[in-house]
């Protein structure tokens, strides 16, 4: 157990150092996060003015909605199929309606376009809405309070009842007229993000393995470590070893991605965000003389312009379910390729060899990334059920699928299958490796590694 | 007591078989040649002794001990083949080998100390092994080799690659070592090696072992009755005065002491050959060849075919 950890010891240290690595580690998160900025800078450019149209039915809406720079909104008072007919005709954006709630509070509306709404506009309704909603809630909460004078209520539950969630679907009107649900959820970016970056780094780690194997052989170190370690320790110490190199890269970019967007963030909302936070803590202070409700009441204000909005609907994600999972997939996809590159490795006496072996790896990788599209329009259908539950394909298929909601069924079976996959996969390749990494000279085929899947020891 | 003892240790690759119930037992504190021309086995044996394979069948012990996975850390290895990592530095590099033996990292930082100052070679601590030389690199690999004070060491071929003085260096070593109490396997094609430091040695051919035994009991069971004189005042040829069952092999008149080299079949003494040639010549030494172990090696393998 030592020896083995020594291993993973000089794997993981010999690569962090790597110049290679720090230059990743730094470019890696100013890409990301451009990739969050350029588009949010780009539609600030924008200065065409959009309208929308409201029909409020709950009529708590009426004035609330302020016009800003590019956004101006229209109430309407007429029926929702002649606002719908009359949409084109005034050369309108889209239009909102918020229909009236079955319960108490209005927690739903629906957002009809010709184009597909920008985002922007999406999230702007969204945090109108809940901040209306959510102050409407917390008089209530206030009533109640007064009148029970119940001093168990802590402020945390306090604050968990009057979070109010939003939800706009989004429908798409064609010229024909007809309906056609369709989604701007940040969700689905992020989840073919983190299906990608599974992509990425399998290939990107796995081949890390394999030339690992390849140097140790071709530089014939081989034999005198496994006259110490056995194949297997040193096989997965260098699998392991990897595997926190890969984790490394990848909480290093979050942090930095984070920090840099929240700098970005700071930088350009500064103004508005103190004038609110001025506005808030004075109104909140009136009512609650508690600093947590403070704090927490004024970072969701700070969403007032269109740089802040992106970000809120991206806060809006569940990120410790997603960091979480995306963890498990990567390391369980990983292991389960890092094992099969590791016998690739072995197979051969230099990387030019490896090309023939590389396809029933490449493939369902590919695959996996081609069906994406498939499951990004119907993420509960047989294609990706099938593919997210398959261990080959399922660490990327998975990933896509979170961010929509995935039944705890599927989730735990795709895990199971998963870990069970990788042992599989480990099992098999260490009996190829034992035997590769001591054969030198031999053109390898699969007839052989065959052969040596049957040898005894 | 033999350290390592191996019993009818048999291992079949899919088309070949590597090894064939090879028995072999070296004493302990012996220098052991394990020889045999290429692809005999000799190195499909070494690897089952470190246990990098399993015999296919047959059974080792170690200091009467069923050989088992920690014996590793008593046995050091020289693989013929050998190499290391090149990126890596070499002080980083022998702690981490060391400690792969199963050293603490103290130790091994103690022990590295000793070796290096010894070969001198404390100034490589820092450098890159791919900035050394091939000479280099087995001296660094040789410290390696030996620094857990192991007591079985295998070399495969440990002098390829070394000049004159090194080899010299290396073979004091390793003879040292000897005497310090470690058992040494020493494979290799160099008889004249073989010679200088083997004890005893086991001959494979064929996946077989045609011969083992002591160096000098093998030398007196190959010995061939034959004798080197040197002499003065004769003239001519010594062929003209032998009688049969003596043959002359060879005779050099060409300075005033004469050489040759006369056999004799296994009825005579060397008493007999003297008697023959005492009233003709002036003997000045009377010495037995003995035969090479190169000899031996390419006549034993000839038989085997």
């Amino acid at each position: 157990m030592n020896k083995i950890f020594l291993i993973i010891k000089r794997e993981y240290f010999t690569r962090v150092k790597k110049r290679s690595f720090i230059v990743m580690t730094i470019l890696g998160p100013l890409l990301m996060a451009a990739l969050f900025i350029v588009p949010i800078y780009i539609a600030q450019l924008e200065n065409d003015v959009k309208t929308i149209g409201v029909i409020d039915e709950t009529g708590l809406f009426l004035g609330k909605f302020e016009d800003t720079d590019n956004l101006k909104f229209r109430y309407i008072f007429t029926d929702l199929q002649i606002a719908k007919d009359d949409l084109a005709k005034n050369q309108e954006y889209a239009l909102l309606y918020i229909p009236l709630p079955n319960l108490s509070v209005p927690s739903n509306a629906v957002l009809y376009s010709e184009k597909q709404p920008n985002i922007n506009v999406k999230s702007y309704i969204k945090n109108v809405m809940k901040k209306e909603v959510e102050d409407l809630k917390l008089a209530e909460k206030f009533k109640e309070l007064r009148l029970s004078d119940d001093e168990n209520i802590t402020s945390r539950d306090f604050l968990k009842s009057i979070k109010a969630n939003i939800n706009i679907s989004t429908i798409k009107l064609d010229e024909s007229g007809s309906e056609e649900e369709s989604s701007t959820e940040v969700s689905m970016v992020l989840g073919f993000a983190a299906g990608l970056l599974i992509y990425i780094f399998i290939f990107l780690y796995g081949s890390q393995v394999m030339r690992g194997v390849i140097e140790e052989k071709t530089s014939r170190i081989i034999e005198v470590i496994i006259s110490s370690v056995k194949p297997f320790q040193l096989m997965m110490g260098k699998i392991i070893g990897i595997a926190f190199v890969g984790l490394t890269q990848f909480v290093l970019w979050i942090i930095l991605t984070f920090a840099i967007i929240t700098t970005f963030t700071a930088f350009f909302t500064d103004d508005i965000a103190t004038f609110n936070t001025q506005k808030v803590l004075m109104e909140n202070n009136k009512l609650i003389p508690s600093d947590n409700i403070n704090a927490q009441t004024t970072t969701s204000q700070l969403n007032n312009n269109g740089v802040g909005e992106i970000i809120n609907a991206i806060q809006s994600i569940n990120f410790g379910v997603m960091i979480g999972s995306f963890i498990f997939f990567f390391l369980g996809g990983y292991l389960l390729y890092g094992a099969l590159f590791a016998a690739i490795g072995s197979a051969v006496d230099n990387e030019a060899d490896t090309q023939q072996f590389m396809m029933p790896i490449t493939i369902p990788l590919i695959l996996a990334f081609v069906v994406s599209n498939i499951i990004i329009t119907n993420p509960d259908g047989p294609v990706a059920f099938w593919f997210s539950i398959i261990p080959f394909t399922s660490p990327i298929v998975m990933m896509i699928r979170i961010p929509f909601g995935v039944s705890y069924f599927d989730l735990s079976l795709s895990i199971i299958l998963l870990v069970l996959g990788f042992l599989a996969t480990t099992w098999f390749a260490a009996k190829i490796y034992r035997t590769g990494i001591l054969m030198y000279g031999k053109k390898v085929n699969y007839k052989e590694l065959w052969k040596w899947l049957r040898y005894k020891n | 007591m033999d350290l390592l003892t191996a019993t009818d240790v048999t291992k079949q690759y899919a088309n070949h078989k590597a090894l064939d119930k090879v028995s072999i037992s070296v004493p302990e504190q012996s220098i052991f040649g394990l020889l045999g021309p290429n692809g005999a086995g000799k190195t499909s044996f070494i690897r089952i002794i470190n246990m990098i394979t399993a015999p296919d069948n047959g059974e080792l012990f170690f200091l009467n001990e069923k050989l088992k996975q920690y014996h590793t850390g008593q046995i050091g290895y020289l693989p013929e083949e050998r190499g290391l990592y090149k990126k890596m530095k070499v002080g980083e590099q022998a702690l981490y080998l060391t400690q792969l033996k199963g050293l603490t990292k103290n130790d091994a930082l103690q022990k590295l100390k000793y070796w290096f100052e010894k070969f001198e070679i404390q100034s490589w601590w820092n450098k890159k092994v791919e900035e050394l030389s091939k000479g280099m690199q087995q001296k660094f690999q040789f410290i390696i080799t030996i620094i857990h004070e192991p007591k079985l060491l295998i070399f495969d071929e440990p002098f390829s690659g070394f000049d004159p003085i090194n080899v010299n260096i290396l073979k004091d070593e390793i003879l040292s070592l000897r005497d310090n109490g470690a058992t040494i396997i020493f494979s290799t094609h160099n008889m004249a090696s073989v010679e200088e430091l083997c004890d005893h040695i086991a001959l494979i051919d064929n996946a077989k072992k045609i011969l083992d035994g002591k160096v000098k009991d093998i030398k007196k069971t190959y010995r061939s009755n034959t004798f080197e004189i040197t002499f003065t005042g004769f003239q001519g040829s010594l062929k003209n005065v032998l009688k049969p069952g003596f043959q002359l092999l060879e005779q050099n008149n060409e300075d005033d002491i004469i050489r040759a080299k006369i056999k004799f079949t296994d009825s005579y003494k060397p008493n007999d050959l003297i008697k023959e040639l005492l009233p003709h010549i002036t003997i000045q030494s009377f010495n037995e060849i003995m035969p090479s172990m190169n000899d031996i090696f390419i006549a034993k393998v000839k038989e085997n075919e």
